[in-house]
C-alpha cells in the first residue's frame, strides 16, 4: 500500500491542525474501537462564511491527510458550499487514496457536515 | 540515520550467505537429480544444507524437507497430517495467537468437518502444557502450537507441552519460523514431531524453508510429481535457496548465544527507554520469556500506521499490529487475544531487532518515538483532556 505524495504531505505538514478556541461549530466522527476519531471545529461569521477551521484526528496517515485537506477546501467558504463538500472531492485533492482507506474520507466529509449542523443547532439556540 | 527495526518481518541477508549461494546461480547448474558430475556437484550442496538445518535441530537429515518457506511448511504438516489421520480423528488443537499460515489452514479444515479448539493466552501471550492436555479428546490427531510469536515475542513453554503430547501419543507440531536461530531447539529432548522454519527470518534468502518431520510420521506428499524431497515434495530444488538456508542455519547456531546475549541487551534498553521517557505507554507480550530480538509496545491516545509513517520519515523501519493497513480495521489478533482493548491495540508497534543493529540506533529510536509521540498526541482528540465528554466507546460511526 503506498500513499500519493499529496498525502505524504498532508500527513507530515498537516494544515489546520488543533483546538479552535473560539468555534462555534465542533463535529466528531468515528470511534477508537475502529481506529479512526476526527474532530472538526469551524468558526462561521455574522455572513454565514467559515473564517476559520481546524481539526484534531487519531488515526493513520489517510485520516490525518483527508481531515487536513477537508480543513483546506472549506476555509473561506460559506456553510452552504462546505456542505457540498463529498468525500470524492477530498480523495481527488488528494490525488487518489488506497481502496482500503477511502473511508477515511467519508469521516471527513461527515465531520463538516456535523460541525455545520452543530454551528446551526447553536445558532437557533440564541 | 536509517535504522532497520523490522526484523521479524525479514532480515537482511548475510555477505557469507550470499557469498555460498553465488555459484549455484550460474557454476553450479546440475539438476540435483541427474547421475552424471554436474548433477552431483548440486546434490552434495544439498547434502550439505540438510546435513546443517539437521544439526541445528538435533535432528537427521532424513527428518529434512526444504519447502518454499515458512507457510508452505505450517501448511504441509497441518493439512499432511489431517489427511493422514482423518480416520482416526478430526479434532486439532492450536493457540488463538498464530500465525495465520497455521489458522487459516485450521479454518480451510474446519470447513472440511475438523473440529479445531483455539487456546486462549493470558496476558503476556502464554498458554500452559495443562491447557493442551486439558483439551486433548479422543479423536485428537495434532497440537499445533508456536515456538514463539511474531508480533509479540512471547515463547511458549514448547518442552512442556511437547511432552504432553507425547505422553498422549499425539502428533505436535510447531512453527518455529522466529525462534530457530534465535534460541537453543532440540527436537529429540523437546518431544517435537513436526517443526515448520524459513531462512530469511534468520539472514538467509527469501522463499525457502523446511519442515522437519520426524522419522515415522510419514506424511503424504504435499507437492506431486518427482522423487525429489525423500517424495515429498516434488519439483526441481532450489539449490541456491537452499544453499543459502543452510550457511544461514549454521552461522546463526553457532553464534546463537553470543547474539541473543548482544540483542537482548539492546532490547531492554529500548524497552526500558520508552518506558521511561514517554508516558502512558505498555509493554506487550511477557517481560523474559520473550525473543531476544522482540520489542512491541501499545502507545496510548496515538494510532499504529501514523507512528510507522512518522518513523519511516525519520529513517526508522518498524511494523504495527495494527491490522488498518491491510484493508480490515481490526487490530491484530494476537494482541485481542491478549486482552487489550481494541484502542490500545490500534497504537502498538513493533520493534524487531538484529544482531546488526547498534546501541546508536537505539538510542536515536528512543529519541525519535518520543517527538513522534508528542506530536501526534497534540492532535488526537483522544488526548486532549478537554474532549473528556465524548466517551471513546461512542459509535458515532459505524463501519
Amino acid at each position: 500500500m503506498s500513499y500519493s505524495k499529496k498525502v505524504l504531505d498532508h500527513f507530515q505538514c498537516p494544515r489546520n491542525v488543533g483546538e479552535l478556541e473560539d468555534a462555534n461549530g465542533i463535529g466528531m466522527v468515528g470511534n477508537a474501537k475502529c481506529g479512526d476519531i476526527m474532530q472538526m471545529f469551524i468558526k462561521v461569521n455574522d455572513d454565514g462564511i467559515i473564517e476559520d477551521v481546524s481539526f484534531k484526528t487519531f488515526g493513520c496517515g489517510a485520516a490525518v491527510a483527508t481531515s487536513s485537506m477537508a480543513t483546506e477546501m472549506i476555509k473561506g467558504k460559506t456553510i452552504d458550499e462546505a456542505l457540498k463538500l463529498t468525500n470524492s472531492a477530498v480523495v481527488e485533492a488528494l490525488e487518489g487514496l488506497p481502496p482500503a482507506k477511502v473511508h477515511c474520507s467519508v469521516l471527513a466529509e461527515e465531520a463538516v457536515k456535523l460541525a455545520i449542523e452543530d454551528y446551526k443547532k447553536k445558532k437557533e439556540e440564541l | 540515520m536509517k535504522v532497520y527495526l523490522d526484523n521479524a518481518a525479514t532480515t537482511a541477508m548475510s555477505k557469507e550467505v550470499l557469498e555460498e549461494m553465488l555459484p549455484f546461480f550460474s557454476e553450479v547448474y546440475g539438476n540435483p537429480s541427474s547421475v552424471h558430475s554436474f548433477g552431483q556437484a548440486s546434490k552434495n550442496a544439498l547434502d550439505t544444507a540438510r546435513a546443517r538445518v539437521a544439526t541445528a535441530l538435533g535432528a537427521k537429515p532424513s527428518e529434512i524437507i526444504f519447502t518454499g518457506g515458512g507457510t508452505e511448511a505450517d501448511n504441509a504438516a497441518i493439512l499432511g497430517v489431517a489427511q493422514k489421520l482423518q480416520k482416526k480423528g478430526k479434532h486439532i488443537i492450536t493457540t488463538a495467537i498464530e500465525h495465520h499460515a497455521v489458522l487459516h489452514a485450521c479454518e480451510k479444515l474446519e470447513k472440511e468437518g475438523f473440529t479445531v479448539t483455539y487456546l486462549p493466552v493470558d496476558e503476556f501471550g502464554l498458554v500452559t502444557a495443562s491447557q493442551v492436555e486439558q483439551a486433548i479428546k479422543d479423536d485428537t490427531i495434532l497440537v499445533t502450537i508456536m515456538y514463539a510469536n511474531n508480533e509479540v515475542g512471547t515463547i511458549m513453554p514448547i518442552s512442556e507441552i511437547g511432552a504432553v503430547c507425547n505422553a498422549r501419543g499425539i502428533l505436535f507440531h510447531t512453527d518455529a519460523v522466529q525462534a530457530v536461530g534465535h534460541i537453543h531447539i532440540d527436537v529429540v529432548e523437546q518431544n517435537i514431531d513436526l517443526l515448520s522454519l524459513s531462512a530469511h527470518k534468520l539472514h538467509g534468502p527469501k522463499g525457502v524453508g523446511a519442515l522437519y518431520m520426524k522419522k515415522g510420521t510419514n506424511l503424504p506428499p504435499f507437492i506431486y510429481g518427482g522423487a525429489q524431497e525423500f517424495k515429498r515434495r516434488a519439483g526441481t530444488e532450489n539449490v541456491a535457496g537452499i544453499v543459502g538456508l543452510g550457511k544461514a542455519i549454521e552461522l546463526a547456531t553457532a553464534s546463537i548465544d553470543e547474539n541473543a546475549k548482544k540483542q537482548t541487551a539492546m532490547r531492554d534498553r529500548l524497552i526500558d527507554g520508552i518506558l521511561k521517557n514517554i508516558p502512558e505507554v505498555k509493554l506487550n507480550g511477557h517481560p523474559t520469556k520473550r525473543l531476544p530480538n522482540n520489542v512491541n509496545v501499545s502507545i496510548k491516545y496515538i494510532e499504529g500506521e501514523s507512528i510507522l509513517l512518522m518513523l519511516d520519515i525519520n529513517g526508522i523501519a518498524a511494523s504495527s499490529g495494527s491490522a488498518c493497513t491491510s484493508g480490515s480495521l481490526d487490530p491484530s489478533h494476537v494482541l485481542l487475544a491478549l486482552g487489550l482493548s481494541h484502542e490500545t491495540a490500534h497504537g502498538s508497534v513493533r520493534l524487531t531487532l538484529s544482531e546488526y543493529n547498534t546501541y546508536e540506533e537505539i538510542d536515536y529510536t528512543i529519541k525519535t518515538l518520543e517527538t513522534i509521540t508528542q506530536r501526534l498526541r497534540a492532535m488526537s482528540p483522544l488526548y486532549n483532556p478537554t474532549t473528556k465528554s465524548f466517551s471513546k466507546d461512542e459509535n458515532t460511526h459505524s463501519h
